[in-house]
């Protein structure tokens, strides 16, 4: 018989480091591919995955099964994905502060609201790159709202949770998501996906 | 309903989680709402959108990268652990600095012999000698030396009071 989650953590806490892989096996996937679309980058997600898996393991002692465990799993996941976001957009501002105003090699900043709309950004970039650059362009907290729902198929119960906010606040969020992405996605909308394989290059 | 009163409910109706009452409400509002039907519809196309972006696979390396910062995690608090923290080493500070103040006024604050009772003073001289004999306020040497004399003078009072009384008729006289 199949170990719940909250029985596995318990086992972790009694100092079984079996039940602490199994738990890894379980949710490294889901974990690094929520870090990776709230972060964009692959490297900094499993290096934020690994530190939430850190974080349970040194709560192993104190563990009490007060709420489910993927909400605290996801929970820790938000707030590390929220302040590294954060503090990645500090240092682009800072960067961008400091860099020379003519210089050769700067690069322009990838604020969302400079980017060029999707119908003119068509011609040169994927369309998956396209999708997941309209998620990143999301505020932070509607992209983890987002993702959750969408990705993770979690009830709306469970990531109010984990957001920590109301039901209905977490709907208005995500309408409010959806009505930016209805904006920004509006020239892919009427575009059928090409076959997969083409790994969806505009035709 | 006016569309601000239903777009709460336009995503969960769009992914079939909405409650029957919001399904109801949703539905009445599109059918007269044609603004609404084609927002739901293109949110329909949203979600489909957001599915063609294929999940990532974890980097070959992980879960050994992932052990590696789990064994370097410490097992088991020590003893010298309990230390480490700043608060408890000054909180262990102060209480060691105010127990040896107290330890060094102790002795000037406790009272080296009861205080003798009047029953005391009505005991025997010798008796009445050790037990004022290391007061502090009897540290004075006149005194000391004199105290026979005082005690004397204290018995001699009576009688000299006698004797000044058994004097008045004679100076009357």
């Amino acid at each position: 018989m199949a170990r719940s989650d909250v029985q596995l953590m318990l086992d972790v806490k009694a100092g079984d480091e079996a039940s602490f892989d199994f738990l890894l096996q379980k949710y490294r996937s889901p974990l690094v591919n929520f870090l990776n679309r709230m972060v964009r980058d692959q490297a900094t997600a499993e290096d934020l995955a690994q530190e939430v898996f850190l974080r349970v393991y040194r709560a192993r002692k104190q563990y009490t099964p007060s709420a489910k465990f993927t909400t605290w799993l996801f929970r820790i996941a938000t707030n590390l994905a929220l302040n590294s976001v954060r503090d990645n957009r500090h240092q682009r501002m800072g960067i961008s502060l400091d860099a020379p105003a003519d210089g050769e090699d700067s690069a322009p900043m990838e604020l969302p609201a400079r980017e060029p709309r999707v119908d003119q950004r068509m011609v040169e970039r994927d369309r998956v790159e396209i999708i997941r650059r309209a998620i990143w362009s999301l505020p932070e907290k509607q992209r983890a709202a987002v993702v959750l729902h969408k990705y993770e198929e979690m009830d709306y119960v469970e990531i109010a949770g984990i957001l920590e906010c109301s039901e209905g606040a977490l709907k208005s969020m995500l309408f409010r998501a959806y009505e930016t992405l209805r904006v920004e996605l509006a020239p892919l909308l009427n575009q059928p996906a090409a076959p997969r394989g083409g790994e969806g290059r505009p035709s | 309903m006016k569309c601000g009163e239903v777009e709460k409910g336009l995503i969960a109706f769009v992914d079939e989680r909405a409650s029957a009452t919001e399904r109801r409400d949703v539905e009445a509002h599109l059918a007269g709402c044609p603004a609404c039907r084609t927002r739901v519809d293109q949110f329909r196309g949203i979600a489909n959108l957001l599915g063609e972006v294929p999940a990532i696979e974890p980097s070959f390396g992980f879960d050994a990268r992932m052990w590696q910062r789990v064994a370097a995690e410490p097992q088991r608090a020590s003893w010298f652990a309990w230390l480490v923290p700043q608060a408890r080493l000054a909180l262990s500070a102060a209480m060691l600095v105010a127990l040896t103040v107290w330890m060094v006024k102790l002795p000037a604050n406790r009272p080296q012999v009861p205080v003798p009772t009047p029953a005391a003073v009505t005991a025997s001289s010798d008796q009445d000698f050790d037990a004022i004999k290391d007061l502090g306020v009897l540290e004075n040497y006149d005194v000391l030396t004199k105290f026979d004399a005082l005690s004397e003078s204290a018995t001699a009072e009576p009688q000299l009071h006698d004797k000044a009384q058994s004097d008045e008729p004679s100076s009357n006289d």
